[in-house]
C-alpha cells in the first residue's frame, strides 16, 4: 500500500474544496482599481476588404476612453506562430501575417476589426455599434480542396497560393511505399473527416492588462495554460517588452483542452492599451464570442491506404490528409497535423512502409491549432478506422489483425522518426477483453436484438507521444521554443516546501499530484508540500501544460530539484550528526547515520540551514533551495486498448452509448484517482466529438454551429459508466518516475472505438455501412443505414 | 443588454394599459426574450411582466376542457396535468430543463411561436382555443409561420382552453444541441376524431398531418399510419437533419405516439 499522501496514493484533491465552494480566483476575478473595459468589434463577414473604420461617433459616446483600430498597431509585431514546417521540398511553410487588429482585410467571422475601450463593457458594447465599418465583401474560401484549386480566392494576397505547406514523412519513404502499395495482396482504402471542433472550456477567454508608468511594469492576467510562453512570444515578438518588465499570471483557470495554449490578440491588446491610455485594461469573453475567436481543433481531410499480404501482415501505409489552418497561422498550428501527427502513423502496429502527406491550407474560418490530443486523435482515428475495415474486407477478426501487427519488442524505431521505450499491447487488450466482458458481448447483442435494437461492439488501439519533449529534436524539427521544465524546490526554515513549477495546472490536479512526488521522496506528510505556479514573478521560466506532459517532464524536473535538496541536507545532517555524509540515510523524514541509533529529523536539518549556528559554513551556502530544468530524452508513449458497445434505433438512427472501457498503460501512476478522473474527461470529449460535436461554416464563411443551439456538447446523460483500468504498466524507461502522461489519452483513444461500434452494429444488421462522418448524429446515421 | 423600463402589474387591466405605449414588450417568463435581450437583438423600450398576474396563473377543468392561464409554468402543467391530460403533462415534462420549466409559461411559448416550441403541436393537435384580453382564437388560426402569430400588438394571452382528449401522447425527438424537437408530433384521440399536430419539421411552422388523422379516425392503431409516409416538400432542411429525415422521422414518432397513447 502506498503511503497515505505518497506515490501511488488516490489523495483527494485539494484544489477542489476552492474550486467548488466558490473560492477560486479566475482572471475575471481580477478587478483592478481604475479598470477599464474593452469591447471587440469583430468582423461577421468572412472574407472582406477593410476599406474604412471610421470611429468618430464611437469616440464621442458616453464613457468612451479610447477607440483602436488596425491603424494603432502599424508598426507592431503581429501574432507569432511558433513552430515552422518545411515542405517536402525543403522550403520553409507560407507564414502570413497575424495582425493584433484587423490590416486591409478581414479574413474569418470574428476578425477584430476595432476595439473600444471605456468605462464600462455596456458602454463599450454601445460605442462599437456606432463605428462606421466600410466592406466590400470578398468570395470566402471555406472547403480545403476548393482553397488549393487554380483560380480560387486568396486569404492572403501576398502569398503564392492558400496551400500553407505540402509536407511529406518520410519523403525517402514515398515511392518505396507506393510501390509496395501497387504491388500488395490486398490494399484498404478510406476517405473520412475528422470533424472540427470547438473546445468550450467552462471558463471563456479573459484578459487584464495594466502597466505601472512610475515602474514601467507590464502586467498581464490571462487565461493561460503557460503564462511563460506568452512572457516570450508577446514580450519579444508582439510588443518589444522585456521579460522583467513583463509579468504574466495565469491565475486559476477553469479548462484549457489545448485552446489556452496559444498567444492571441486580446492578450497583447490589453497589455498593449493599458500602456496606452495608463489604466488597467480588461476583456471578457463571452461564450459566443469565444465561437469565433478561440482556436478551433481538428478538421482534418484524410484518404489513407493499408496494403496487406495475405495473411493480413501490413506491408505500408500511405494517407493523403488536408489539414485547414484557418485564416491566420495560430501559435502551433503548423506542427499539428505534422509532427505531431505523422509521427504516430505507425500506431501500434510494426507496418514497415510508411508515408505521410499532409496539405496545410488557409481558409476563411477561425485559426485551427491543438485540441486535446493534437494530431494524435485524427492519426488514431484514421488508422484504427481503417484497420477495422480492412479486418471486414478480409474477413479477419478486427482484434486478431490487430493483434497479428502488434509491436511487441521494445525499443521499436518506428518508420515515422519516433522510437518507442516500452509498451505491452497484447496486455492491454487482454485486459480489455476482461474488464469490458467481451464474452458476454453476443448474449447483450441478442438482448437488443429482441427489443428491435442493433448492438454494436468497436473496439481500437491507439497509442501518443505524450511528454514533448526533447528541445534538440522539436528544434530540428521547426519547433521555436524549448520543450524543457523547470521546477524549483523551496525547503521552508520549519521542513515545510514550496514548489514553484513551470507547469500550470487547469483542472490536472497538480497542486495535490506533485507534493505526492516530492512528500514521497522525502518522507515528509504531502500536506507539507505547497505547488506554486501560474505566475511569472515567482516560478521559473517553464513550458506550460499541454501534450500531457506535466508530470512525465515538469514532475522529473521536480524530481531532480528534491534530489538536490536530498544530496544538500544529507550534508548538513552529517554535520548535525558529526557522520560522513556517505554514511548518511534519508527515510521517513528523518536522516540516520547507517549502522547507529543516531537520528536528526528533517525539521531539524532545515532549521540549521536557516539558522546556521552549526553549519558547514565553510563547504556549503545555508538556506535550502533549488532548482532543476529537465530536459527529456525522448517522447513518451502512453498506449492502450479501448471498446465500445452501442445500440442503434433502426427507425431512426439514434445511437444510445450503453458501455465504454479503457485499459490503458500510462507506465507508473502517482494518484489513481486524478488519472481516472482524467480518462473519463478524455472519453467524454472523444464521445462528444464522435457523437455530437459539429463546428460546421457555411459556403460563404458564416458558423453555423456559433452557439450551444447548434454546437453539440456532451452531457453526463449522454454517457454511460466509464469502465478503466491502468493496471497494465510499463514504465517509461527515460524519466526518473517512469510515467508517461494521461491528459490525452482518453480524448485520442475513443473516437474509432464509436464509429467502430455503429459501423459493427449496422453490419450485423446487414447493412453495407462502410464508414460514417462524425459526428455520428442520428440523421447521418439513418441516411447510412438507408443510403 | 439595452436599458429598458420594467413594469410588473398584478392585473390584466393594468397590463394591458402599460402595454399599450410605444415600444413596450410583454415578458413572459423570458426564457427566450431574456437571452435575446442579451445578445442585444431586441431592444424594448419597456418590459412588462406577466407573471405578477394571479388571474392569468393555474391549471382547472371544466365540463371536458382543461383550463390554463397564459402565465402558469410548464412545471406547474407538467404536474396539474398529469391525471388527466396525459399526453400534455408529457410535453410540458420534456421542455429544456427544471430551470426553464419552472421560469417559462405556456402564453409565452406560444405568443412566441419558435418553430421548435413543444407546446404550438398540442395546441393544432387538440383543436384548443387561446383565449386573449380581447377575443378567443382557434388554434388553427392562431399560428402563422415563423414566430409569428394572429396576436394583435399589445394583446395578451391570458388562458388556452384544451379540449381534453380520451387518449393523447406527445413524442419529442430531440435536436442534438438544443435539445428542443428536431420533430415533435402529438396525437390526440377524441370520439369522433384524431388530430395529429407536428412540431421543429415545417419551413412555416407547426401543422396538423391531415392524412394520419384521417388514418387513424377510423383505426387508432400504430397499424393504421403504419403504411404512411409524410411528404419532404415544405420540411426544414439544416445541419442536424435534412427535409427527408424529418418526413422520416414524422412517420416513426406518429406511429410511437398512436402507440403510446392506445
Amino acid at each position: 500500500m502506498p503511503k497515505d499522501g505518497g506515490i501511488g496514493a488516490s489523495t483527494k484533491r485539494r484544489e477542489d474544496v476552492r474550486f467548488l465552494t466558490g473560492k477560486g480566483k479566475y482572471t475575471d476575478d481580477i478587478n483592478i482599481n481604475n479598470q477599464t473595459y474593452v469591447y471587440f468589434l469583430r468582423s461577421d463577414v468572412a472574407h472582406g476588404t477593410l476599406n474604412n473604420v471610421d470611429t468618430s461617433a464611437a469616440e464621442g459616446m458616453p464613457g468612451v476612453i479610447r477607440v483602436f483600430t488596425g491603424k494603432d498597431f502599424e508598426g507592431i509585431g503581429g501574432l507569432p506562430c511558433g513552430w515552422q514546417v518545411t515542405d517536402r521540398h525543403g522550403e520553409p511553410m507560407q507564414e502570413p501575417p497575424h495582425p493584433v487588429l484587423a490590416q486591409g482585410k478581414v479574413r474569418h467571422v470574428g476578425d477584430p476589426i476595432a476595439a473600444v475601450v471605456a468605462e464600462s463593457l455596456e458602454q463599450a458594447r454601445d460605442a462599437a455599434e456606432a463605428i462606421d465599418v466600410d466592406i466590400t465583401d470578398l468570395p470566402a474560401v471555406i472547403d480545403m480542396k476548393a482553397a488549393v484549386q487554380d483560380g480560387a480566392p486568396k486569404v492572403h494576397d501576398d502569398l503564392t497560393s492558400n496551400l500553407c505547406y505540402d509536407w511529406g514523412f518520410v519523403e525517402d519513404n514515398r515511392q518505396a511505399v507506393d510501390d509496395a502499395i501497387k504491388s500488395a495482396h490486398h490494399v484498404t482504402t478510406l476517405e473520412l473527416k475528422n470533424n472540427r471542433l470547438v473546445a468550450n472550456p467552462m471558463e471563456p477567454r479573459v484578459a487584464v492588462g495594466d502597466f505601472n508608468d512610475a515602474t514601467g511594469d507590464h502586467t498581464l492576467y490571462t487565461t493561460s495554460q503557460n503564462p511563460h510562453v506568452i512572457r516570450l512570444l508577446m514580450g519579444a515578438f508582439v510588443l518589444g517588452i522585456p521579460e522583467h518588465k513583463l509579468r504574466v499570471v495565469a491565475p486559476d483557470v477553469g479548462g484549457g483542452f489545448g485552446t489556452k495554449i496559444f498567444h492571441y490578440a486580446e492578450e497583447a491588446f490589453c497589455t498593449f492599451a493599458a500602456k496606452e491610455i495608463r489604466r488597467p485594461v480588461k476583456w471578457t469573453c463571452s461564450r459566443s464570442e469565444a465561437f469565433i475567436s478561440d482556436a478551433h481543433g481538428r478538421d482534418h481531410v484524410t484518404k489513407i491506404e493499408l496494403a496487406m499480404d495475405a495473411e493480413g501482415n501490413f506491408t505500408a501505409l500511405r494517407t493523403e490528409t488536408y489539414a485547414n489552418m484557418g485564416a491566420y497561422l495560430s501559435t502551433f498550428a503548423p506542427s499539428v497535423p505534422t509532427w505531431l501527427h505523422g509521427t504516430l502513423m505507425a500506431g501500434n502496429y510494426k507496418t514497415p512502409l510508411i508515408y505521410v502527406n499532409v496539405k496545410a491550407v488557409f481558409t476563411n474560418t477561425v485559426p485551427v491549432d491543438a485540441y486535446r490530443g493534437a494530431g494524435r486523435p485524427e492519426a488514431t482515428f484514421q488508422l484504427e478506422r481503417v484497420i477495422d475495415k480492412a479486418a471486414r474486407e478480409i474477413g479477419m477478426d478486427p482484434i486478431e489483425l490487430r493483434r497479428k501487427n502488434f509491436i511487441t519488442e521494445f525499443p521499436y524505431a518506428t518508420p515515422v522518426a519516433v522510437e518507442y521505450d516500452t509498451g505491452n499491447y497484447n496486455a492491454t487488450m487482454d485486459k480489455l477483453i476482461e474488464v469490458a466482458d467481451f464474452a458476454g458481448f453476443e448474449a447483450r447483442a441478442a438482448e437488443s436484438k429482441a427489443r428491435g435494437k442493433l448492438r454494436g461492439l468497436g473496439v481500437n488501439c491507439y497509442i501518443e507521444a505524450c511528454g514533448i519533449a526533447p528541445s534538440n529534436l522539436v528544434g530540428q524539427l521547426g519547433a521555436r521554443a524549448g520543450l524543457y521544465e523547470s521546477a524549483t524546490v523551496r525547503v521552508n526554515a520549519t521542513g515545510s516546501i514550496s514548489v514553484m513549477t513551470g507547469s500550470h495546472s487547469h483542472g490536472q490536479g497538480h497542486e495535490t499530484a506533485f507534493p505526492q512526488v516530492v512528500a514521497d521522496m522525502i518522507g515528509i506528510d504531502a500536506s507539507q508540500v505547497e505547488i506554486v505556479h501560474g505566475d511569472t514573478a515567482n516560478t521559473p521560466m517553464g513550458m506550460g501544460t499541454y501534450g500531457s506532459r506535466s508530470l512525465a517532464v515538469g514532475g522529473s524536473a521536480m524530481v531532480r530539484a528534491t534530489e538536490k535538496i536530498i544530496a544538500k541536507a544529507k550534508k548538513i545532517a552529517a554535520h548535525l550528526m558529526e557522520a560522513s555524509e556517505g554514511d548518511i540515510e534519508l527515510k521517513d523524514g528523518a536522516f540516520t547515520v547507517a549502522g547507529t541509533d543516531k537520528s536528526v529529523a528533517w525539521g531539524d536539518v532545515t532549521l540549521a540551514a536557516y539558522v546556521p549556528h552549526n553549519y558547514p559554513l565553510e563547504e556549503i551556502e545555508p538556506g535550502l533551495e533549488e532548482t532543476a530544468f529537465y530536459d527529456p530524452s525522448n517522447f513518451t508513449y502512453p498506449s492502450g486498448a479501448y471498446s465500445c458497445e452501442v445500440e442503434v434505433d433502426p427507425d431512426t438512427g439514434k445511437v444510445e452509448v450503453l458501455a465504454f472501457a479503457a485499459a490503458d498503460d500510462f507506465g507508473n501512476v502517482v494518484n489513481p484517482m486524478i488519472v481516472e478522473g482524467q480518462v473519463h474527461g478524455g472519453i467524454a470529449q472523444g464521445i462528444g466529438q464522435a457523437m455530437l460535436e459539429n463546428c460546421a461554416y457555411d459556403d460563404d464563411g458564416q458558423l453555423l454551429s456559433g452557439s450551444y443551439m447548434d454546437y453539440a456538447m456532451p452531457r453526463a446523460a449522454d454517457l454511460p459508466n466509464f469502465v478503466v483500468d491502468h493496471s497494465c504498466q510499463t514504465p517509461c524507461t527515460h524519466n526518473p518516475l517512469g510515467v508517461k502522461g494521461c491528459g490525452e489519452a482518453g480524448a485520442i483513444g475513443s473516437p474509432p472505438a464509436l464509429v467502430n461500434a455503429v459501423c459493427d452494429a449496422l453490419q450485423r444488421a446487414g447493412k453495407d455501412v462502410k464508414h460514417i462522418d462524425m459526428p455520428l448524429s442520428p440523421s447521418r446515421v439513418w441516411a447510412a443505414m438507408n443510403g | 443588454m439595452y436599458s429598458f423600463d420594467f413594469e410588473k402589474p398584478s392585473t390584466i387591466d393594468e397590463a394591458v394599459a402599460a402595454l399599450s405605449s410605444e415600444g413596450a414588450q410583454a415578458l413572459g417568463g423570458g426564457q427566450t426574450l431574456i437571452p435575446t435581450l442579451k445578445q442585444r437583438l431586441n431592444a424594448p423600450e419597456k418590459l412588462v411582466s406577466l407573471t405578477g398576474i394571479a388571474e392569468m396563473k393555474g391549471v382547472s377543468s371544466d365540463g371536458g376542457t382543461m383550463k390554463i392561464g397564459g402565465g402558469t409554468t410548464h412545471g406547474t402543467v407538467a404536474k396539474e396535468a398529469k391525471g388527466s391530460f396525459a399526453g400534455l403533462a408529457k410535453l410540458a415534462s420534456l421542455i429544456g430543463d427544471p430551470a426553464v420549466r419552472n421560469r417559462g409559461t405556456i402564453g409565452g411559448s406560444l405568443a412566441n411561436n419558435d418553430p421548435a416550441a413543444c407546446y404550438p403541436s398540442a395546441c393544432m393537435a387538440t383543436g384548443a382555443t387561446i383565449r386573449t384580453n380581447t377575443r378567443e382564437i382557434a388554434a388553427g388560426d392562431f399560428f402563422d409561420g415563423l414566430f409569428t402569430t394572429a396576436l394583435e400588438e399589445g394583446e395578451i394571452i391570458v388562458g388556452v382552453d384544451f379540449p381534453v382528449p380520451q387518449a393523447s401522447d406527445y413524442q419529442k425527438f430531440e435536436q442534438p444541441a438544443s435539445r428542443f424537437p428536431l420533430v415533435g408530433v402529438f396525437v390526440a384521440k377524441y370520439g369522433d376524431r384524431v388530430g395529429v399536430g407536428v412540431t421543429g419539421a415545417g419551413e412555416d411552422g407547426v401543422f396538423r398531418w391531415a392524412e394520419a388523422e384521417e388514418a387513424l379516425a377510423g383505426n387508432f392503431s400504430p397499424d393504421a399510419v403504419a403504411g404512411l409516409s409524410h411528404s419532404a416538400d415544405g420540411l426544414i432542411s439544416d445541419l442536424h437533419g435534412t427535409a427527408e429525415y424529418r418526413a422520416h422521422l414524422i412517420g416513426v414518432l406518429t406511429k410511437r405516439a398512436v402507440a403510446a397513447a392506445s
